[in-house]
């Protein structure tokens, strides 16, 4: 793919502009603030990955026979805690976001460069210290903290995450002010607003629901820890507190969580697809206003969870229509994305192969989220596997497939130098193949009845557990390769030329890696987004 | 960074000026909905006992809320013409007035722990397992009127501290007269926390002192 | 080292058994939902690989494209309107049914479920208790009244696919008719603690003169109507609330299912959420007339007890006590 003139390494960038320690830990640049967070998030993503692991073990055979129940119960919190708020929550924002959206603006960084580095301050000692609370003080409540468990009864350091996460929270309202103040504020001359990249558009999107929705969750999260630590009663039934409350506040910011994980994949995808198919996006306008509807309409969904729950039938009505609205945009962008390749001139490079992948998956994990918002169905696979399946299409399939395949396109652009090509479609259709073979088998679990967080389970489910505990294996395969040979690239790969692709887009327009202030002169943009034919 | 050059990512001062504006104001956002969390909940258990959170309410010093509220907009008037001051370039006014606002927000703090201490006397503080002696008909919904009482006031303080922490910082770079015009913008970011700080108590005080029955 | 293998002849165990006729409608439902999830899936596939291999980058094929924005708009709104239009049949359909096992009759034979960590309690109507299973008579409807002694619990019964919470210090409720007779799982389906996995156990769903016998064999002790009657004596509610007692309270004959006047203005509706309230809150809806003073029995009272004087304030009807006082002249009545 590479072009035709092999390309002269620039001679400054920001990679060599300082190599001592101190130069990475008290950098502004937004781009090595970037490789911060990667390196944090791919730490916490497979310390979360192990704990994954350890559990598809002990679900190999129906008895609790490998660790305690204490123990079982440690492991996916841990999953959970660690993979929903400091892996999936900043994944594509922090890394790929941060790096290139000042780049894509044309921009010489983020509005706030401090508090950019502050916030990935922030992100990662509040990390270390939660992970630190969850593993010593043992903290069994899952990453969802109901109450009146987490407040009342389990015997653990749920304060002290509580409080981690809590922490974490800044972060995310750090990078969502950051993202909306750059975007609207700096960008280069001639770009409106309907000349961005769809990822720009997402990330902005994202950084409306970290803004809007973190700030709820700060307030759970505080009233658990006065209900611990005063015995203020808010959420405490036996205080005339209602544990349902605690639900609504916790959905009300972990609904739309989800869509911080998932709006930014779909930026990713939207530029890979219309770079490998070499055509415009179809239906640009369209595109946009989805992400926009999804955002939105996030916000009046979070009920779903609650149908069980013992909140009125009517509400769960209610939320069962909007959830069934909120399908309608998802489907536009996946009908979109295939309809760009109408035409196209395709190649399956390894970003592309990630990127399709992504479609499926989405598309697998978005329908089974219709059928979860089917009611009646609900009632039945409520807190069962299916729910399981379902969401790790979404955050795994979706959202890290997307990860892995924005982290491939643009590795050109981030490091300077290209990867391996065959392993990286090796990686990649593994993760494909492992994935399907770890979750699908879920899918039927959780409608044969199979509930989750059990450690110990029937003896029917078994042959299913199997199978999904050996894709896991393969799963794990896909995962660990690309350390490998992008690790590899970083220290012996060729140089990619500043646009190896020859794709569209201003992050495109200056060397790789770009200079410390990323343009030599402030770019000009003339044309729409995607402009390839 | 002085006068005439912005930072290194603005293109000019304009350009950081308005950053700098909406970035506040987007934080100012945040804390509202932080707040918002919790008056919608209030909100819920309002109406569900309308009676009891209504009498339990009329327990709280409604003279001493309203004296806080002036001393709070008092507060809020010495830092809009701390702002005016500096902005003209008047150092000393410009401490004084800010130092001002500062003794007040202290006055506010003592008020609010006077109120506190009585509440604690007549057993109406029900957290850490005190005792909660509620004279009156349902205490056990009045108890939970009084957790929200400590919730929102005890955040509300929470925030006039960090408030006045910084206050005091600008107070001292005030003080030092470094750079005017960087003071200047700082002056008026921090007023505007502190601006936000007061509004945020209007809904406080009318959620909890004035909602009453009879 | 036997558990390692996995044991063939159980087979894919995929679909738990329907026992009930709303068993079987959902799983119609479902079949439907995969249907329509399944076409577009493969349409999705069919289109990706088609078209990857139509314009693979290496093939000649003609790419010069007629279309215009205007069409692409057209083409993008009818296929969003069209599945608008599936997604909301879908919605319809399955909101449907979701109103059939939580709203039910309440003189339905109501089963008594307390969940706690970690094993289920189910009390019958004729008083006999069981832990962790369920004994229930094929073709009758069954109302289960469930609460909860600590956490969230789920109660869960993948055959019939019914699931509701189970919540502290409140009742929800879930109907069902099982229409097969045979055992089948019960499950906690909501995290609550370290055993969670444990709190499981089986329905039996037997034939009516079969779950006779079974009350029989294993039924003891007093019905929940009767518990609660003796409970209402013992606890002095009936000092104050049966005859011209010197504090006035109000009557509680026939008052389940009334609608009643509340002193702060406004009415209520006396189920059985109210009923427990006013046990455990006696201030929170105080009735039209009457002085706020009757005490809390909340920690005072457990939650069995709570369901038994529920049981029999609802078992009253209107003159029971003016006929034979607080005992009521239905003794030996069946219990509803």
């Amino acid at each position: 793919m590479s072009t035709a003139t092999p390309e002269a390494w620039p001679r400054e960038h920001y990679l060599n502009a300082g190599w001592s320690i101190r130069s990475w830990l008290l950098t502004t640049d937004h781009k090595r603030i970037g490789w911060l967070y990667t390196v944090s998030i791919t730490a916490f993503f497979f310390l979360g990955g192990f704990a994954a692991l350890l559990i598809r073990l002990e679900l190999m055979t129906p008895p609790g026979d490998l660790m305690s129940a204490e123990f079982y119960n440690e492991m996916f919190s841990i999953h959970g805690i660690v993979m929903v708020w400091f892996f999936l929550i900043p994944s594509i924002p922090n890394t790929l976001g941060n790096f290139l959206l000042p780049l894509m603006l044309g921009a010489r960084d983020l509005a706030f460069p401090r508090l950019n580095l502050l916030s990935w301050y922030i992100y990662t000692v509040g990390g270390l210290f939660t992970i630190a609370a969850v593993i010593l003080g043992g903290v069994d409540t899952g990453w969802t903290f109901y109450t009146p468990y987490s407040s009342m009864f389990s015997n653990s350091a749920v304060m002290a995450a509580v409080a981690g996460v809590f922490i974490v929270g800044f972060s995310s309202i750090a990078t969502g002010i950051n993202f909306i103040v750059t975007t609207h504020k700096m960008r280069a001359p001639g770009l409106t607003w309907f000349r961005l990249p769809l990822f720009v558009w997402a990330n902005y999107a994202t950084s409306l629901i970290f803004v809007l929705a973190t700030p709820v969750l700060g307030i759970t999260l505080v009233l658990i820890a006065l209900e611990r630590a005063l015995g203020i009663g808010i959420f405490d039934p036996a205080l005339g507190g209602d544990p349902l409350l605690f639900q609504h506040l916790f959905w009300f910011y972990s609904h739309p969580a989800v869509y911080i994980m998932i709006l930014p994949a779909f930026g990713v995808v939207s530029e890979i697809i219309t770079c490998f198919a070499r055509k415009r996006i179809f239906g640009y306008t369209g595109m946009v206003v989805a992400i926009m509807a999804i955002t939105l309409f996030g916000f009046v969904v979070w009920g779903h969870h609650m149908f069980v729950s013992g909140q009125s039938i009517y509400a769960g009505i209610l939320f069962s229509f909007f959830t069934m609205l909120v399908a309608v945009p998802s489907a536009i962008k996946t009908f979109n994305w295939t309809a760009t390749l109408y035409k196209g001139r395709i190649s399956f490079t390894a970003p592309m192969i990630y990127g399709l992948s992504f479609l499926g998956l989405f598309t697998i994990g978005g329908l089974t989220g219709v059928i979860l918002a089917a009611l009646a169905v609900d009632i039945h696979v409520h807190d069962t596997y299916f729910v399981v399946a379902h969401f790790h299409y979404i955050m795994v399939g979706g959202a890290v497939t997307a990860y892995l395949g924005g982290l491939h396109f643009w590795w050109p652009k981030l490091t300077g130098r290209m990867y391996s090509e065959i392993w990286a479609r090796i990686a990649a259709l593994a993760l494909f193949i492992g994935f399907n073979l770890t979750f699908f088998p879920q899918f039927l679990l959780g409608y044969a009845g199979m509930p989750r967080r059990y450690h110990a389970y029937p003896e029917d489910f078994q042959i299913l557990h199997a199978m999904s505990s050996l894709g896991a294996g393969v799963l794990a395969i896909g995962y660990l390769l690309p350390l490998v040979y992008l690790g590899w690239s970083m220290l012996r790969g060729p140089h990619a030329g500043s646009n190896p692709w020859d794709a569209r887009g201003l992050e495109w327009r200056t060397s790789s890696p770009p200079p410390k202030h990323n343009f030599l002169e402030t770019p000009r943009v003339d044309e729409p987004a995607y402009h390839y034919e | 960074m002085s006068d005439a050059e912005p930072a290194e990512q603005f293109d000019d001062l304009d350009q950081q000026k308005h950053a700098n504006l909406m970035g506040m104001w987007l934080f100012l956002a945040t804390e509202l909905l932080l707040f918002g969390g919790l008056f919608a909940s209030f909100g819920v258990f309002r109406i569900m006992h309308p009676e009891t959170f209504g009498e339990a309410a009329s327990h709280l010093s409604v003279s001493l809320g309203v004296a806080n509220t002036v001393i709070l907009f008092t507060s809020g008037l010495t830092t809009k013409l701390a702002d005016e001051a500096v902005e003209a370039g008047r150092r000393g006014l410009g401490l004084a007035l800010l130092l001002g606002t500062i003794a007040l927000g202290l006055a506010f703090l003592v008020i609010k722990g006077f109120e506190w201490h009585h509440e604690y006397e007549i057993g109406l503080m029900p957290v850490l397992g005190l005792p909660f002696e509620y004279p009156g008909a349902d205490p056990r919904n009045a108890r939970l009127f009084f957790n929200f009482y400590y919730a929102m006031t005890g955040l509300h303080a929470a925030h006039m501290l960090i408030g006045l922490g910084l206050l005091s910082i600008i107070a001292l770079l005030l003080y030092r007269w470094r750079d005017p015009p960087k003071i200047a913008r700082q002056v008026r970011i921090s007023g505007l926390y502190w601006a936000f700080v007061d509004v945020i108590w209007v809904f406080v005080f009318t959620f909890l002192y004035l909602l009453r029955s009879g | 080292m036997e558990d390692w293998l996995i044991d063939l002849r159980q087979g894919l165990y995929l679909l738990p058994e329907a026992v009930s006729d709303y068993a079987s409608r959902v799983d119609a439902l479902y079949l439907g939902l995969v249907i329509v999830s399944g076409v577009l899936t493969v349409a999705l596939v069919v289109l990706v690989v088609g078209l990857g291999w139509r314009y693979r980058a290496s093939s000649p094929i003609d790419r010069t494209d007629p279309r215009t924005e205007r069409i692409d708009r057209i083409i993008e709104v009818t296929w969003a309107s069209t599945l608008l239009a599936v997604f909301l049949g879908l919605f319809v359909w399955a909101s449907m049914l979701y109103f059939e096992p939580y709203r039910g009759s309440t003189d339905a034979m109501t089963v008594n479920v307390i969940g706690k960590q970690w094993m289920w309690k189910a009390q019958h109507p004729d008083g006999t208790r069981e832990i962790n299973t369920l004994h229930v008579p094929v073709g009758e409807t069954v109302r289960l009244r469930m609460t909860s002694q600590d956490v969230i619990h789920s109660f869960y019964l993948p055959s019939l696919r019914l699931k509701r919470d189970v919540l502290p210090e409140r009742y929800t409720d879930a109907w069902f008719t099982a229409d097969q007779t045979g055992e089948h799982w019960l499950f906690c389906a909501e995290y609550c603690g370290t055993d969670h996995s444990r709190m499981r156990g089986k329905i039996v769903v037997m034939e009516p003169s079969a779950y006779d016998d079974w009350l029989t064999r294993t039924g003891g002790g007093p019905s929940p109507v009767a518990q609660g009657r003796e409970l209402f004596q013992s606890y002095g509610c009936s000092g104050c609330h049966v005859g011209d007692a010197r504090v006035r309270a109000p009557s509680l004959a026939g008052i389940y299912g009334r609608t009643v006047p509340l002193a702060k203005g406004g009415t209520i509706t006396a189920d059985e959420g109210y009923l427990r309230d006013s046990i455990v809150q006696p201030q929170k809806h105080v009735v039209a007339g009457y002085e706020p003073v009757m005490p809390s029995y909340a920690g005072q009272i457990s939650e069995d007890e709570i369901l038994q004087i529920v049981a029999y304030i609802q078992s009253l009807e209107p003159g029971d006590w003016e006929a034979g006082g607080p005992v009521g002249n239905n003794v030996n009545e069946t219990p509803r």
